[in-house]
């Protein structure tokens, strides 16, 4: 075991791992966040908190995970290269472990522009391989980016990386993944899975090159509250492959028996997913959704989760 | 080349206002290239301004030149015979020909014409694309002759991020995406394992991270 992750434990144990996510409010409640978390206590092995997603301005990830660990609950701490350059992030690393969180996320983020700050700098010093061979090296080694020695205590991070089977070029996302997983990754969390077959094809091409082996792959499920959200993620969320079949079938039911049918297509998903060798386990992101997790998780068969 | 686009006439304006006599100077490099300050431009701003400051019902004096090449000294002498003449100066050149002009002469307001955008290079005619943000450890061989620091809107520079669509960057449809390019190009030349190498974090000091940069050629400098 490299870490005390709970997640590594879970996975090592060789369960289906599931995690979910928690976006911080756009203000300072910690009542807000530890309402959503709560959502997810015994019910999930990790929380995802996320790191100023979509470039909109949140509170921050890492006092995010602080306060879902107050609550005994496993944070996974999101870190994008967007906002911050090698110094913070860093800084950021040492002050999460030295508070009890130990698994974490290395993403480069989404573009500013997407955001409520067009205006300002994408930091990018490092990109998000970068990132991952910098947690690894501060763990395994006890260095900083730059060479220096940690004193003390060194933080001993889960690390994992994120990877869009459904993103062009297509023949490219196989070797993205393995070299992520040649940086350092040790679980992958993907892409929303709308895109079955897709996904399918990607995961044939993982199993080739044996990545499956060296790192954890835990499949991005996303419940559909209606067909205007499906529309949405369909047409405007950069990355997302969402087929039009499943849009229609989302508008084939009435208005309000549409979050029942994307429940429904999400255990679908999962069912079918836990048939492909290589998958790992699930991280549902159910945006603005959170109180649907434990019923998706206990429908699926996934509960109880194992004591790891 | 550096290109340039010329700011809007109001702007240039505010900044002549208190002034008669004005020294209106374009550069004969790289932005009569992109068409933002050469002879041509010069001729045009100086008749702009000339008409604005009619209808406002007060005068002013535009002297045109433009120099070879207004980042270095050698030219900027031509202009000491002119200089008193003038109350202030307008360059029409990148921002080196402008802060050489005010080194040169300390006394004189120097006011920017133009924006300077980007060294880049012409795509087909009147469209200017940005190739080299100047980082100074030049990767280029690494990537098949495309510029991921410059091109790609993230500055990735081991592959492209899951927001890749169709050959096309997810901050706009009218961005390429640097990494497609990029692999495209990689798989015609045969040196697809060349994606598989890990780029190791950038070293941003030559880029302008260890201060304002300089080159001191010994053999040439005196």
């Amino acid at each position: 075991m490299k870490t005390e992750s709970k997640l590594e434990k879970v996975l090592a144990a060789g369960h289906l791992a599931v995690t979910s996510e928690c976006g911080p409010p756009r203000g300072a409640s910690a009542e807000t966040v530890i309402e959503k978390a709560k959502y997810l206590d015994g019910v999930v092995d990790a929380v995802n908190i996320t790191d100023n997603q979509t470039a909109m301005v949140r509170m921050s990830s890492f006092a995010g995970s602080v306060l879902v660990r107050q609550q005994g609950m496993n944070p996974l701490l999101q870190m994008v290269t967007r906002d911050r350059n090698r110094l913070a992030m860093q800084a950021d690393i040492l002050g999460a472990y030295a508070l009890g969180i130990n698994t974490m996320l290395c993403l480069s983020g989404d573009h500013t522009r997407f955001g409520d700050h067009p205006m300002a700098a994408n930091v990018h010093d490092i990109d998000s391989i970068q990132l991952i061979q910098m947690v690894k090296k501060m763990r395994d080694e006890a260095k900083f980016q730059g060479g220096a020695d940690i004193k003390g205590v060194v933080p001993k991070m889960f690390i994992g990386a994120a990877a869009n089977p459904f993103a062009d070029p297509f023949e490219l996302r196989v070797m993205r993944l393995a070299k992520k997983i040649a940086a350092g990754a040790d679980f992958i969390q993907t892409q929303c899975i709308f895109n079955i077959d897709k996904f399918e094809k990607w995961m044939e091409g993982v199993r080739g090159m044996g990545l499956h082996k060296k790192c954890y792959i835990l499949a991005g499920i996303t419940p559909m509250k209606s067909v205007g959200a499906a529309r949405y993620m369909k047409n405007r969320v950069p990355g997302m492959d969402v087929p039009q079949e499943l849009v229609d079938r989302m508008g084939s039911v009435d208005k309000e028996k549409q979050p029942e049918e994307g429940i429904d297509i999400c255990l679908e998903t999962i069912e079918r997913l836990k048939q492909v060798e290589g998958v790992a386990g699930f991280h549902i992101m159910a945006i603005d959704w959170e109180e649907k997790v434990a019923e998706i998780v206990k429908r699926a068969n996934l509960y109880p989760r194992p004591q790891a | 080349m550096i290109t340039a686009e010329r700011k809007p006439l109001e702007e240039i304006l505010a900044y002549i206002k208190p002034f008669k006599r004005i020294l209106l100077l374009g550069c004969n490099e790289c932005v009569t290239v992109c068409a933002a300050g050469g002879r041509k431009e010069v001729g045009v701003l100086a008749s702009g301004l000339q008409m604005s400051r009619l209808k406002d019902g007060s005068s002013i004096d535009i002297r045109e030149h433009t120099l070879e090449r207004q980042c270095d000294p050698e030219y900027v002498e031509e202009l000491v015979p002119m200089i008193d003449s003038a109350d202030a100066v307008l360059s029409m050149a990148c921002g080196c020909g402008v802060q050489q002009l005010a080194m040169r002469f300390r006394d004189k307001p120097v006011f920017p014409a133009v924006n300077t955008k980007f060294m880049g290079g012409s795509d087909r005619h009147g469209v200017w694309t940005e190739r080299c943000q100047g980082c100074g450890d030049c990767l280029l061989g690494l990537t098949g002759g495309i510029c991921p620091i410059a091109k790609c809107a993230k500055h990735l520079m081991n592959g492209p991020c899951g927001g890749s669509a169709g050959g096309v960057c997810e901050i706009g449809d009218d961005v390429d995406c640097a990494w497609h390019l990029i692999w495209e190009r990689l798989k015609a030349l045969g040196l697809t394992d060349q994606y598989m190498e890990i780029m190791p974090a950038k070293d941003w000091r030559p880029a302008g991270g260890g201060g304002p940069r300089k080159i001191i050629r010994e053999d040439l400098a005196e």
